[in-house]
């Protein structure tokens, strides 16, 4: 038994010692950009940021780089990053909850074919559809004289489009959960579909819909090429303001580094808040 | 101010809409005789779903594939059948792209399934409080755009020129490697190095996704199992290879294959920290240069029509393993 202790205790061991190896390289990268951009342009230029990590006393700090990053534009685009997730995030949901209680409650022709295309759409590359879409839509703008392209509806469309499938699924899965028996007894005291979706299965799906809406949130918020097609330049989210500033070294390392933090720091509170429901909604699609 | 107003009201609005139309479509259903109302009851839940799919996926997804056997000028369109798919498989440049992404394939899904496997298992050795810590951290990157994460490495990758002083970590490696003249790596294809550069970018995103889902079925393992290979005088390895880790090859495979199908349309860290240059281009940016670079829209659309194929397998694949996970049901 001693001997199983002990082995145990030097698998523990052995097992720290790796990890912290580990996850000291995966911090590197961010702990450098990090510094970065606490520092002067005048001392980024001159001195790596490993000079600030191992004397961090020697180092002059400063907020300037932020400062600089927000008011060129950084905080417009922040803004504009806001104006493009939340209905990006909350319309395919919607839209995607409606379906699902379809799929799971009610019976229809050609559910399987619709389904299995569902689950291919999952798979199929989006870029196959961006061209065809825009163009569409500036042909629609020039009929129409509706201005869509360069608006934030145009992406929220387009995102809860590509959205729907995987969606969909999730949220069905979850569906296929909940007891029939109740939905049963409720169509039998006189409740509509309408009603039952709206009062019962969509309250009771809750768990499911905040997982996937983290998800779908980080993919809005993260995404650059939906953003640079539909939205571009004159609302420029986040990503895309990042990429230019990146394309233009003249800044200096230090500000690019700070709108990278500045475009972080909303997924990273999501992500740390909301770990748990995150880490059960992907598992809910991978593991059974 | 008034931006944030105005993207407020846009916010209500197009929420408000939707659940108007949801209540439209019920509203028109129940005028409906009470025969079709059953069945019409079906399509004022699936019809916005169906509508939004057929309009922005399934319909451009087929005139994609037919702009990919067209030539487009201007307002000019003429039919040239096979030429633009002739034209990419002839051209050196675009084989390198096909080249640089049967790389990708071939090493990052496996890497990442490598150390997600390796973190997985060791952080199941040590105490519930470390164990969060310890993901947690390798988990993080998770949250970053490929944007972000292209600026962090490409600060990495920064190259000084001689007699500049050095700020990128990579660099300085080299240095201390004892390599007298530097030299941007980003730019070096020999054996595709650059391309591997990028890959350790996708591998530092997407590890904590392969620990989170391979610790979950780690941890799904019977205890009882595990606890009778000791008693028969398994080592941890032992226990580990023959014990645990047949038991979690399902969802190592299901982790393999959704790497697989993220890093076939890679994109943006090649876009960030290349712009394609240096022999790095792959399929999804390839079509992005031809359409937004060169406005030449058959041959991105056929481009583009390619990955579409070489990800059809996966369709299959995709929906082999949904049919069952519902037998398991």
């Amino acid at each position: 038994m001693n001997k199983l202790k002990n082995l145990s205790g030097r698998l523990n061991f052995g097992s720290t010692l790796a990890l912290t190896l580990l996850v000291g390289i995966w911090s590197i990268p961010t702990i450098g950009l990090f510094i970065t951009s606490l520092r002067l342009r005048s001392e980024a230029e001159v001195s790596p940021w490993w000079d600030g990590f191992f004397n961090p006393l020697g180092t002059v700090w400063s907020l300037e780089a932020y400062q600089n990053s927000l008011s060129s534009g950084m905080l417009d685009s922040l803004i504009n990053t806001i104006a493009v997730t939340v209905p990006a995030t909350i319309l395919p949901l919607m839209i995607a909850a409606n379906a699902a209680y379809a799929f799971t409650f009610l019976n229809f022709k050609g559910k399987e074919v619709f389904f299995a295309i569902l689950v291919g759409l999952m798979v199929i590359p989006l870029q196959s559809a961006l061209i065809p879409v825009l163009k569409g839509m500036v042909w629609f703008q020039k009929t129409f004289d509706i201005p869509l392209t360069g608006t934030y509806a145009s992406a929220w469309v387009v995102h809860s489009a590509f959205a729907l499938p995987l969606a969909i699924y999730i949220l069905r899965n979850y569906m296929l959960s909940l007891p029939t028996s109740l939905i049963e007894a409720a169509r039998v005291d006189g409740a509509s579909y309408y009603q039952i979706f709206w009062r019962l299965v969509l309250p009771m799906s809750i768990p499911a819909i905040a997982s996937f809406a983290i998800f779908q949130f980080l993919w809005v918020w993260n995404d650059y090429l939906i953003a640079f097609i539909f939205v571009g330049e004159q609302k420029s989210v986040m990503t895309y303001r990042l990429l230019r500033m990146l394309g233009q070294y003249g800044e200096g390392w230090q500000d690019v580094a700070a709108g990278s933090f500045i475009s972080l720091v909303v997924p990273l509170i999501v992500f740390f808040a909301l770990q748990r429901y995150f880490v059960r909604g992907l598992t809910a699609g991978a593991v059974k | 101010m008034g931006d944030i107003v105005f993207g407020l009201i846009a916010v209500i609005i197009g929420i408000a809409a939707s659940y108007g139309l949801y209540w439209l479509l019920n509203f028109l259903v129940s005028l409906l005789p009470k025969k079709i109302r059953e069945k019409a009851n079906v399509w004022a839940f699936l019809t916005p779903a169906l509508v939004l799919l057929i309009v922005v996926s399934i319909a451009p997804l087929i005139q994609t594939a037919v702009w990919s056997f067209m030539q487009i000028k201007g307002k000019k369109s003429e039919w040239v059948g096979f030429q633009n798919y002739a034209e990419l498989f002839t051209d050196p440049n675009f084989l390198g792209i096909l080249l640089n992404n049967f790389l990708w394939i071939l090493f990052v899904p496996a890497i990442t399934v490598t150390i997600g496997t390796l973190v997985a298992q060791l952080s199941n050795n040590v105490g519930p409080k470390r164990e969060r810590i310890f993901k947690s951290l390798i988990f993080m990157p998770m949250s970053i755009s490929f944007v972000a994460a292209s600026t962090i490495w490409a600060y990495l990758y920064a190259y000084s020129a001689p007699g500049r002083p050095v700020i990128g970590l990579a660099q300085k490696l080299i240095e201390t490697a004892g390599v007298a003249e530097p030299f941007p790596v980003l730019q070096i294809d020999d054996f595709r190095l650059n391309s591997f550069l990028l890959m350790a970018v996708v591998v530092w995103l997407q590890v904590g996704y392969s620990m989170v889902i391979i610790s979950a079925a780690i941890k799904a393992v019977p205890e009882e199992t595990i606890e009778a290979a000791r008693i028969d005088g398994a080592g941890p390895f032992q226990v580990f290879g023959r014990i645990i880790l047949p038991q979690v090859w399902g969802s190592i495979m299901a982790v393999f294959v959704t790497v697989l199908i993220l890093v076939m349309k890679i994109f943006d860290i090649v876009l960030a920290m290349t712009r394609g240059n240096f022999n790095t281009s792959v399929l999804a940016f390839e079509w992005y240069k031809r359409y937004f670079e060169n406005s030449d829209t058959g041959s991105s659309s056929a481009v583009v029509m390619v990955l579409v194929i070489l990800i059809t397998p996966l369709v299959w694949l995709q929906i082999r393993t949904v049919k069952h996970q519902e037998m398991l049901r």
